[in-house]
């Protein structure tokens, strides 16, 4: 079909002028690398401390400066960006997949089926998130695949609407109708023609998923409940920075920072990627 | 409208039930011995002790009959004793506490809309000016801050480095020997950075919201009309726009509720304000099941009827509703 | 003032008051002051009024001290209660409601005479009856003290008359006297609740005290604060400082922001204030500081209903992979010394010559070798019977020193294969929710030492209920043996070579990895003169403290 070849040039010249969105993909590709390549670039071993150097602000020696054993902040950075990437992905993968299966078990059956799950993506959407987290971490213990999962299915509402919203409104399309005419099955239908066309704006989801995915585990580890020292994370060395507040800015500024950058950057991204698809705003 | 104002509670049972039910499958969910049995055995307690403790809590029912028996005991808000070290009901707990959070709460709500609206026409009417440029920076950038860092730099600066305003709690220590006045700033210096650093998102979205709204609100039809009609542009825009174009808006407060209590968490943490967020986190650290399953289900019903009210006030500025009790399709 | 052990959360200006005095012989003092020349009398004199503002990082546990064993209820039960006896700045006793005592020759009794006309703050008078009652309080099986031992060695107590407390021990008993540094407790109001089997915790008392010490009672607000307020009929005289107020404030850093603020006058610093943000002048003119090594030290305890940890090599192992140097230099920046036993440096009893462990990770490997702890993996964490080496050290909150510690532990201990988490807990649920349950593997406590060498409460195998202080449940016959002995001579070289040997046997045996013993870093307000920094600490005449007229801060 010659549609898609179609629409993935436009979409892409689309992108492109939006500098933005451009950047903010640039900065998440950065980000990865950083992750990925955090041993090689960190120039001090994370979780080296050095007792002569408690708390020094940033210099020469030490970029960032040092923590409250004498730790390094860059190298600690550097491999707390990794945490960061773990979590956004597989947690929003885990949502898109709970996501994608409920939405499209509920467009397709419909009836019944639909305004019982819709019911249930409903309750879950009264939680707020927080709480949801809180709660089911304080159940279960923290560890880094509990967080994962319970960040993952705390959120994955939102996507399953899309995803329903989505099929149905594909599966009255012509190529739908096309495909049933000629005899294809319905999950081939559903898995080879109707999927594939809904996944996109399910990316745009997920990657502002991703974004508020490692909000999320910025805040839990803020709180103790998340990622536990000594593994570092962004919102973990913040602890510190508030335990040290009066005397250790760089321990607050820098973690927070890159917290804040890494978001927005997902964010510009998944509003530059929405923008590019959005039929309606290629005037 | 009433009809439509039953309609709507009505479908509220349902999800307060989902609520409660939900709830206490995750109370379930804990792995291991329930933290009620953890709390009264020594390291070395045999498993006959364990055993009369588990019929001592019912443990040993099934799990509807459980399930039962929390029911029938939560409809009377009876949560249980808090496992914490002072034994107090775990209502009691949550209860001297909402009021401080929910205030907060309903404060941030009144400075979003009071300043998200005035931000949010400025941008749509100087639409791709250099101040709505800066504005949409400000709203992407204000979706991507994480909150409790906000709060720590502003601390840091407010706080720290310059000293003009408290950095913890509601009150001064020498709160009773001041004189009104002075009392009256003591509470607002307090408030400042924990409301601010709450509003912050909210305002960002609000903002946005309400831009994207007049924005709309303006292509329509009667617009132009009153436009054609030789209306002078101050009166269209403000008499007649805005009033239409802040409806979906003020509908969506009432929405914007979960999100601000969650916020809660962070900034009393932060701020040390002894609100139901500070609690939140304590009992998830003492993993202090009574408080933490009262803190949900309160938490979800407060949500629940913040979309209550969301839908009401839409039911009551949408004249369809008003007047016919049926929501348009 | 007592100074019955107690677990201390570490504000170090609360450990000078946990003092208690052997009769005998005068200690050898460590203590320095750092305030430039000493205040003197004369701008304004002493005047009363004013109110102290200090900083409590977590909340006491109840007004009735004698049931609590935390050190901040022990130093507001201080400040509201009056004792038998208690210590003077040369750490010497001295009578405090006792006028005065004899011992008999047979070293078996102590009679007390007692001052008349000290009123409790209800206008009660206190009478050896009070005594008397507090003393059957103390021993009664029910009653959820820690401090009942001393009292037990009592074979008869007797009321000889209105003002005259006899009492006769079973056989000699050296912390006898000191023990009577207890707080005593009303028997007008305690006593009928007690004898109809109530919880004394339960009643108003334990939230609305009445006592017959310097200071009444004022509020309580939990979580927030406790306000007192001074006794004008304190048969010492009337404490010149009107109120004192505890903010309770779990959180180090806003208390040191908060004495920036001058909204806090007396808290302790941390090493890292004391040597890095202290040092400026603005500072100095307006807060005197002060620097002695504390009545105190720290240790990392275990569980030793562990099986894990019951086996010494593996505790031997641990003491050997910690850097204590590092902890002090680093953590402490030097301001303490490292701890290798359960006893301070300087005190006629405390033996030098014990053995140490220095830092040696392949000695520590070997000795966990030993105990069958291996890499079976190479994975880096010792396994053994199919259980990875991993445990969770638990210590409290606000207290920023013991946290780096853990953390520094954790990465020593890792280095030889074992895998340490650290959880951080509110004081109060610490205390409740794990110690008391001895719901922990490990923890990185701290303990405030008395002036008598006896520590029966702490490592007697017969001290590990929930109340007690045997939390890590030792139970060594030697180290038993040697506690009962200890106590049973009044001659203090015998004392000396039993704890001696004691402090040998703890040195072998490690049940806990004894880490360092800190310098107490007090400051308090400038404008409050009268702090004499003596052998005892400072707070010691707390309520000879005053704030000259001209510079009182709170005049209502």
């Amino acid at each position: 079909m010659a549609r898609p070849a179609l629409r993935r040039s436009v979409f892409w010249r689309q992108f492109r002028k939006n500098q933005l969105a451009v950047c903010g993909g640039a900065v998440v590709l950065v980000m990865t690398l950083a992750a990925l390549f955090a041993s090689a670039l960190a120039p001090y071993d994370p979780g080296a401390y050095d007792v002569t150097q408690i708390l020094m602000p940033p210099g020469l020696a030490h970029w960032l400066g040092t923590d409250q054993i004498g730790r390094d902040v860059l190298s600690r950075m550097l491999y707390g960006a990794r945490i960061s990437m773990a979590v956004g992905f597989v947690s929003v993968g885990i949502a898109v997949g709970v996501g994608t299966l409920i939405g499209t078990v509920a467009a397709y059956y419909g009836g019944r089926v639909d305004e019982v799950l819709m019911r249930f993506v409903d309750l879950m959407l009264n939680f707020p998130r927080l709480f949801l987290l809180l709660t089911l971490i304080a159940l279960l213990r923290p560890s880094i695949w509990v967080i994962m999962a319970v960040i993952g299915l705390t959120g994955w509402m939102g996507l399953a609407r899309l995803v329903r919203g989505e099929i149905l409104s594909l599966k009255e399309r012509e190529f739908v109708l096309s495909a049933r005419a000629l005899g294809a099955r319905d999950p081939r239908i559903m898995f080879h023609h109707i999927l594939p066309n809904a996944l996109v704006p399910v990316l745009v989801s997920a990657t502002l998923g991703v974004a508020g995915a490692i909000l999320a585990e910025s805040g839990l580890s803020f709180l103790g409940l998340g990622v536990q020292p000594p593994t570092p994370s962004w919102g973990n060395i913040l602890i510190e920075g508030k335990a040290n507040i009066e005397i250790a800015w760089w321990l607050s500024v820098f973690p927070g920072l890159a917290i804040l950058v890494t978001v927005l950057a997902y964010n510009l991204l998944g509003e530059g990627l929405r923008d590019a698809l959005d039929p309606r705003l290629r005037q | 409208m009433l009809a439509y104002l039953i309609r709507r509670l009505l479908i509220s049972i349902p999800l307060l039930l989902g609520i409660l039910v939900l709830s206490f499958v995750m109370l379930k969910l804990a792995p291991g011995e329930p933290g009620v049995i953890q709390q009264d055995l020594q390291a070395r307690a045999t498993g006959a002790q364990r055993e009369t403790l588990r019929q001592l809590y019912g443990l040993d029912k099934p799990i509807y009959v459980q399930f039962g028996r929390w029911l029938w005991r939560v409809v009377r808000l009876d949560f249980g004793r808090s496992y914490s070290p002072d034994g107090r009901a775990a209502l009691d707990k949550i209860a001297e506490r909402i009021p401080i959070t929910l205030g907060l709460n309903v404060l941030e709500l009144l400075i979003i809309f009071s300043v998200a609206v005035p931000l949010g026409i400025l941008s749509a009417t100087r639409q791709y000016s250099a101040f709505d440029k800066s504005m949409t920076l400000f709203v992407f950038v204000g979706f991507a801050t994480p909150d409790f860092w906000l709060a720590l730099l502003l601390m840091i600066l407010f706080g720290v480095q310059l000293g003009w305003l408290p950095m913890s709690g509601l009150r001064s220590l020498n709160f009773e020997y001041l004189d009104f006045w002075a009392q009256v700033w003591d509470v607002l210096s307090h408030l400042i950075l924990p409301v601010l650093v709450a509003s912050f998102g909210g305002l960002a979205y609000l903002s946005r919201l309400m831009r994207g709204s007049l924005l709309e609100v303006v292509r329509q039809d009667y617009i132009r009309t009153a436009r054609a009609k030789g209306l002078p542009e101050g009166d269209v825009i403000y008499k007649h726009a805005v009033r239409n174009a802040v409806i979906p808006v003020v509908t969506l407060l009432g929405m914007m509720l979960p999100g601000l209590l969650g916020g809660s968490v962070f900034i009393e943490t932060v701020f040390a304000i002894p609100g139901m967020g500070q609690l939140f986190v304590q009992s998830a650290f003492s993993r202090d099941e009574p408080v933490l399953m009262a803190l949900i289900v309160i938490g979800a019903s407060l949500s629940l009827l913040g979309n209550i009210l969301a839908d009401i006030s839409y039911g009551l500025v949408d004249p369809r509703i008003r007047v016919s009790g049926r929501e348009a399709r | 003032m007592t100074g019955l052990p107690a677990p201390c959360r570490r504000s170090p200006r609360t450990l000078s008051l946990l003092l208690v005095l052997l009769a005998l012989v005068p200690l050898a003092a460590c203590s320095r002051s750092e305030t430039a020349a000493e205040p003197v009398a004369g701008e304004g004199g002493p005047a009363y009024g004013d109110t102290l503002v200090e900083a409590s990082i977590g909340d006491i546990s109840g007004l009735i001290p004698n049931i609590t064993s935390d050190s901040a209820s022990h130093e507001i039960g201080n400040l509201i209660y009056a004792n038998l006896v208690r210590t003077d700045k040369e750490l010497r006793l001295e009578g405090e409601l006792a006028e005065r005592w004899e011992i008999s020759r047979d070293e078996l009794t102590i009679t007390f005479h007692l001052r008349k006309g000290v009123k409790w703050h209800d206008g009660v008078e206190v009478t050896a009856a009070d005594v008397d009652f507090t003393y059957r309080y103390m021993i009664d099986p029910k009653t959820p003290t820690a401090y009942a031992e001393s009292f037990r060695q009592i074979r008869r107590a007797e009321v000889v008359d209105r003002y005259t407390y006899r009492v006769t021990y079973e056989k000699p008993y050296a912390p006898g006297l000191l023990s009577w540094g207890i707080w005593i407790l009303p028997r007008h109001i305690l006593e009928a609740p007690w004898k109809a089997g109530v919880d004394l915790r339960t009643t108003p008392q334990n939230r609305y005290p009445i006592g017959s010490g310097p200071y009444r009672f004022r509020e309580w607000k939990t979580g927030e604060k406790v306000v007192l307020e001074a006794n004008p009929d304190y048969f010492e005289g009337r404490p010149y400082i009107k109120r004192v107020v505890y903010r309770i404030i779990p959180d180090q850093s806003t208390i040191f922001l908060e004495l920036k603020a001058r909204n806090i006058d007396m808290a302790g610093l941390s090493p890292i204030q004391y040597r890095r943000q202290t040092d400026y002048p603005a500072f100095r003119k307006a807060f005197h500081r002060y620097r002695y090594l504390a009545n105190a030290y720290a240790y990392l305890g275990f569980n030793l209903l562990d099986p894990r940890f019951q086996d010494k090599r593996v505790r031997q192992a641990m003491a050997y992979a910690i850097n204590k140097r590092e902890i002090i230099e680093g953590v402490l920046l030097g301001l303490g010394r490292p701890a290798v036993g359960p006893y301070k440096p300087g005190t006629w009893w405390y033996k030098e010559n014990v053995k140490t462990y220095p830092f040696d990770p392949e000695r520590a490997k070997a000795l966990l070798a030993e105990a069958g702890w291996k890499d079976k993996n190479s994975d880096g964490i010792l396994v053994r019977d199919g259980q990875p080496f991993s445990f969770t050290i638990r210590t409290n909150q606000g207290n920023l020193v013991r946290q780096q510690t853990a953390e520094i532990i954790q990465r020593r201990l890792r280095a030889v294969g074992i895998d340490v988490k650290i959880h951080v807990v509110e004081w109060a649920a610490f205390i409740n929710t794990f110690i008391r349950k001895k719901n922990f593997e490990a923890i990185i406590l701290g303990w405030g030492l008395g002036m008598d060498p006896d520590q029966y409460d702490i490592w007697h195998s017969s001290k590990t209920a929930p109340d007690e202080l045997n939390h890590i449940s030792y139970k060594n016959p030697k180290v038993d043996a040697l506690l009962e002995a200890g106590r049973r001579t009044f001659d203090e070289a015998k004392r000396k070579a039993i704890y001696g040997e004691l402090q040998d046997v703890m040195a072998e045996e490690q049940p806990v990895v004894f880490l360092y013993v800190p310098d107490a870093l007090p400051v308090v307000s400038a404008r409050v003169w009268g702090v004499e920094p003596a052998p005892a600490g400072i707070s010691y005449n707390f309520t000879k403290w005053y704030v000259p007229a001209n510079l009182q801060r709170y005049t209502r």
